[in-house]
């Protein structure tokens, strides 16, 4: 176990205790409402465990590096946010992904357009965002998302 | 969308993510067969980052669950609605970063904020803090990637997404006024 792990294991357990003390009944459905979300995740948990897996064993790292890497250049960033906007994970899972493929060899800009276009666009629920918000509010919202997600990885990438 | 319905496509959503999983699993198994000597590489880093998630996510799930129970879309919608300003934006990110649901829960509510008049480029911050600035995301960056990483991507999201909903909300107000002088002349 470390650190923050610690922390956040403790500040969940601390919130419930004070649930439980506060109203038994919402703490039992907070409870499970969270069952039914981590059950849920639960096959895209290993889907991407098994990804990251064959990723690292399989992929040499000059691959990744080539790739997404510190020479790709702007091409690379470009790709791995197109990538990041039309996949559908959920961003909590998406992390340890990041990691695994920081680790073999892509650089902090990659690893930060893919992130940020993963979270801040989405293509799948585009439709769904078109019918409830109207098509010039969803369509300005997720095209300018994917430029200041560019310019924050790129920005990411000068700083660290 | 009726309760039932959304049962219904819930379920099937979560078939088909097994369904996933199981194809993964063969394709896992074949490979390994074809490569035995990538066994042992694959399945410890895949041991590793399983652990690595474990040890966090039943956690973050607990928090994401008691916020969403204890938060109501009424209490968002009823915050949101009367603030504007500097406040407003700051609440919109403080209310978007609380340990809630998926983005497409947000989007009901931002319908609902700008019926009853709130601003464009607050509903921008609201929906684009809603969906990455979210307080469990960020532990689990802070985990994963480091906290200057995570620090760094926080504090630029922050400006970024305000930058866009004051250039959203300037669009909008300009697409509309056009709209209105076509109206005027007759062209629509």
């Amino acid at each position: 176990m470390n650190i923050t792990a610690i922390i956040i294991n403790g500040i969940a357990v601390a919130a419930l205790i004070l649930a439980f003390i506060k109203d038994k009944d919402k703490a039992v459905q907070s409870l499970k409402m969270a069952g039914k979300s981590f059950i849920k995740m639960l096959p895209m948990v290993f889907i991407i465990i098994i990804a990251i897996g064959l990723l690292l064993g399989f992929v040499p790292p000059e691959q990744i590096s080539r790739f997404v890497g510190e020479q790709s250049g702007a091409g690379g960033v470009l790709l791995i946010g197109v990538a990041g906007a039309l996949m559908h994970i959920p961003a909590l899972l998406s992390f340890p992904l990041a990691a695994s493929i920081l680790e073999s060899g892509a650089s902090v800009t990659a690893v930060a357009a893919f992130i940020t276009t993963l979270t801040m666009i989405g293509m799948i629920t585009l439709p769904l965002e078109i019918k409830i918000l109207g098509k010039k509010m969803a369509l300005l919202r997720n095209g300018i998302s994917f430029v200041i997600a560019i310019l924050i990885a790129f920005i990411m990438g000068v700083i660290l | 969308m009726k309760p039932g319905e959304k049962q219904a496509k819930q379920k099937k959503k979560m078939m088909r993510d097994w369904l996933f999983l199981g194809i993964t699993i063969v394709i896992v198994v074949v490979l390994l067969s074809v490569f035995p000597e990538k066994t042992e590489p694959v399945t410890s880093t895949a041991q590793e980052y399983f652990i690595e998630m474990m040890v966090i996510l039943p956690a973050v799930m607990i928090i994401m669950g008691l916020f969403a129970v204890y938060i109501s879309d009424k209490t968002v919608v009823k915050h949101l609605g009367k603030t504007s300003g500097i406040k407003g934006i700051a609440l919109a990110i403080l209310i978007g970063a609380l340990p809630t649901g998926p983005l497409y829960v947000a989007f009901p509510m931002a319908a609902t904020l700008l019926k009853k008049g709130a601003r464009v480029s607050n509903i921008i911050v609201f929906l684009s803090a809603w969906a990455c600035i979210k307080i469990p995301q960020e532990m689990v960056e802070f985990r994963f990637l480091g906290a200057e990483f995570m620090f760094l991507r926080l504090i630029l999201t922050v400006v970024f997404v305000i930058i866009m909903g004051i250039i959203i909300e300037k669009i909008i107000k300009w697409s509309k006024r056009g709209n209105k002088m076509d109206v005027k002349r007759g062209v629509n």
